[in-house]
């Protein structure tokens, strides 16, 4: 660790990971309440079930982020981070923030009031005092690693994390903006909720990978910048009118299915450059470096986004065949592979290559974390294909032959059984990379950790 | 890094090379579906097509492919050390950017007082995405040359006048397309 204040992602990272199996087990509740739709209805409902499931994914990803900027931006701007206080300050607002929505959803405390109370669209189910307290937040942290930047070396890595956090922030302001008109809070809404994922979470994401690859390929920073460039250019180019490939159903005019079918189907480009950035990086660099299972976290992260993003988002981005598979398990196959792929692979593949330099440990337990890698990567997987398979059979009964939801939903249960076994392939491994990084071999080569992982 | 080289070679910069291929994907894309839905009902695109003012949209043609030309010679001007005549040639293809522009705008008002808008028929959906877009992007492109005029580096030229002949290109795909094709 060159930095002090590097120290500040090791906190972040901790309250991630917590969140992160968290969420897992929320994913098998619900998970369960497909295969036995009564369990728990009385206690947590569904919809509060599948919220904590959504919401501390987005929430243990942002603090991922956050992290990582707080443990990449001292080295690429060379100089301290403006303020640690700051940073606990933020991080601790976050966890109260969490633990409100948690709290407010599990006893509905406040029902309709408009500060306290549950708020009920999808991915923005916060209570108005946590939105504002996740703005203050953001503020917070943007002040911080802006006034770090600012006065340190400025980077294409630094610029475009620094970029892509600020969209993130900004456009997150629309979700105080909910129009009467259901066409139109949809329209809004979807601001928020693409152009996160498929807009500037994937500058976040590129940065991240970039400063990955010039870790631990050792492949010049020239190189690797042309690629950051290019990634960004297309992700951009691509993503943002892709947005109309939610606009094809919801009230909005039919020009729409096309900007959003052409644009959408472009997606697939930056994902397909961020893989072949990482495999081209990996087969020039002449850097050996010890810590093989953040790099298998990389490739991974770039492989699985590419397949789960770009070709399960492809296969039902057209609105010729959207019309059709809307809103069937087909979605639910393709939100699980392109989440876990694109940021949580990424966010688990800088854990992996700065835990250790944060704690002062040669890179440890590799062995473990990389067997975590494939039991939660197969289980992910596994879970895709079966839901890819409930969704076609799914569309063929429901939306060609007519049949109802329910009937059809009782054919396809053998397929949400075998979704479960895989949600429990994938708990397992996440208990084992919870263990690999927390509880290292007790085996110190260098007090330097920065020598060693070099 | 050996395989860098190739993209060195590139006149103006690699990034503008992204968004070129980038725009051929996205206009590409368009005209296909254009095309694919026309199958589903000639009779109603050619119907349709009648109402197009096509020999308006040829003059346009005239006014759009000069700028190309001038913006290359622009190129040869500021590399025979002209610079003056250079950034005049540059500023010259800007202002027939905005003639296309205006004829583009009597050509929209003449359809809207006839009444005809995107839903009127799935022709005019594409005709006004595909038209639309491509003036937007000639918009664009005057906003670029004036911009190149100004900062008048070979290297910036290069980039105006390639994303300039995208543009050029793209109507001459999108004329015959739209316009001509029985």
């Amino acid at each position: 660790m060159k930095y002090e204040t590097q120290k500040i992602a090791l906190a972040y990272f901790s309250v991630a990971l917590g969140l992160f199996l968290i969420q897992i087990i929320g994913g098998l509740l619900v998970g369960w309440v497909y295969v036995s739709p009564n369990f728990l209805s009385e206690l947590v409902p569904f919809s509060t079930l599948r919220m904590l499931h959504t919401n501390s994914l987005i929430v243990w990803l942002l603090l991922g982020f956050f992290g990582a900027a707080y443990f990449l931006i001292p080295e690429e701007a060379e100089r301290e981070i403006h303020s640690t206080r700051l940073a606990y300050l933020q991080l601790i607002i976050l966890v109260i923030g969490t633990l409100g929505v948690v709290v407010t959803y599990l006893f509905n405390l406040f029902e309709g009031h408009w500060l306290l109370g549950k708020e009920g669209r999808e991915f923005i189910e916060q209570p108005v005092w946590v939105k504002i307290g996740i703005v203050v937040a953001a503020l917070i942290f943007l002040y911080n690693v802006t006034m770090t930047v600012l006065a340190g070396r400025k980077t294409a890595i630094s610029n475009i994390l620094l970029l892509g956090l600020w969209g993130l922030a900004l456009l997150f302001l629309f979700a105080f903006y909910n129009p009467d008109n259901l066409a139109l809070d949809k329209q809004y809404w979807w601001y928020i909720v693409h152009l996160w994922v498929e807009g500037v979470w994937e500058l976040i994401m590129a940065s991240i990978l970039a400063f990955l690859m010039l870790k631990l390929t050792g492949v010049d920073r020239e190189v690797v910048e042309k690629w950051l460039y290019v990634i960004v250019a297309a992700a951009l180019f691509s993503g943002i009118l892709g947005t109309g490939h939610h606009y094809f159903w919801i009230g909005t005019p039919g020009y729409w299915q096309w900007i959003g079918s052409i644009f959408s189907s472009l997606e697939v480009i930056p994902f397909f450059a961020m893989m072949a950035f990482a495999f081209v990086m990996v087969w020039k660099g002449r850097r050996d470096h010890p810590n093989k299972a953040a790099l298998l976290w990389s490739l991974g992260c770039t492989t699985l986004a590419f397949f789960g993003a770009g070709v399960w988002g492809f296969l039902h981005t057209l609105h010729g065949v959207n019309y059709y598979t809307h809103g069937t398990q087909i979605t639910a196959a393709h939100g699980h592979l392109a989440f876990y792929g694109a940021y949580v692979c990424l966010n688990i593949a800088i854990f992996t290559y700065a835990l250790p330099i944060l704690r002062g440990r040669d890179p440890y337990n590799q062995v473990l974390n990389m067997a975590a890698f494939w039991l939660m990567s197969g289980g992910m997987v596994f879970m895709t294909f079966t839901l890819t398979f409930a969704g076609t059979i799914q569309t063929h009964l429901q939306r060609v032959m007519g049949e109802y939801y329910m009937d059809v939903q009782d054919q396809i249960a053998i397929f949400y059984w075998m979704r479960f076994g895989a949600g429990v392939v994938v708990l397992l491994g996440v208990l084992l990379l919870l263990y690999s990084l927390a509880f290292p071999r007790r085996e110190i080569i260098s007090a330097d950790a920065s020598v060693a992982a070099e | 890094m050996n395989d860098a080289s190739v993209f060195d070679e590139l006149p103006g910069d690699l990034m503008i090379w992204v968004l070129i291929v980038s725009e051929l994907l996205v206009f590409g894309a368009g005209l296909a579906a254009f095309l694919a839905v026309r199958i589903t009902d000639p009779a109603g695109f050619a119907t349709a097509q009648d109402a197009l003012h096509r020999s308006g949209a040829g003059l346009n043609t005239v006014v759009l492919i000069t700028p190309g030309a001038l913006a290359a010679w622009a190129l040869r001007l500021h590399e025979g050390a002209r610079r003056g005549a250079a950034r005049l040639a540059l500023v010259a293809a800007a202002l027939l950017g905005v003639v296309f522009l205006a004829v583009k705008s009597a050509e929209y008002a003449g359809k809207a007082a006839d009444g005809i808008a995107w839903d009127t028929h799935p022709f005019f959906t594409f005709y006004y995405l595909l038209t639309g877009f491509h003036a937007a992007h000639v918009l664009a492109g005057v906003i670029v040359l004036l911009l190149v005029a100004w900062q008048d580096e070979a290297r910036n030229i290069e980039a105006g006048a390639a994303f300039w002949h995208m543009v050029d290109l793209v109507w001459v795909l999108l004329f015959p397309v739209i316009y001509l094709l029985r």
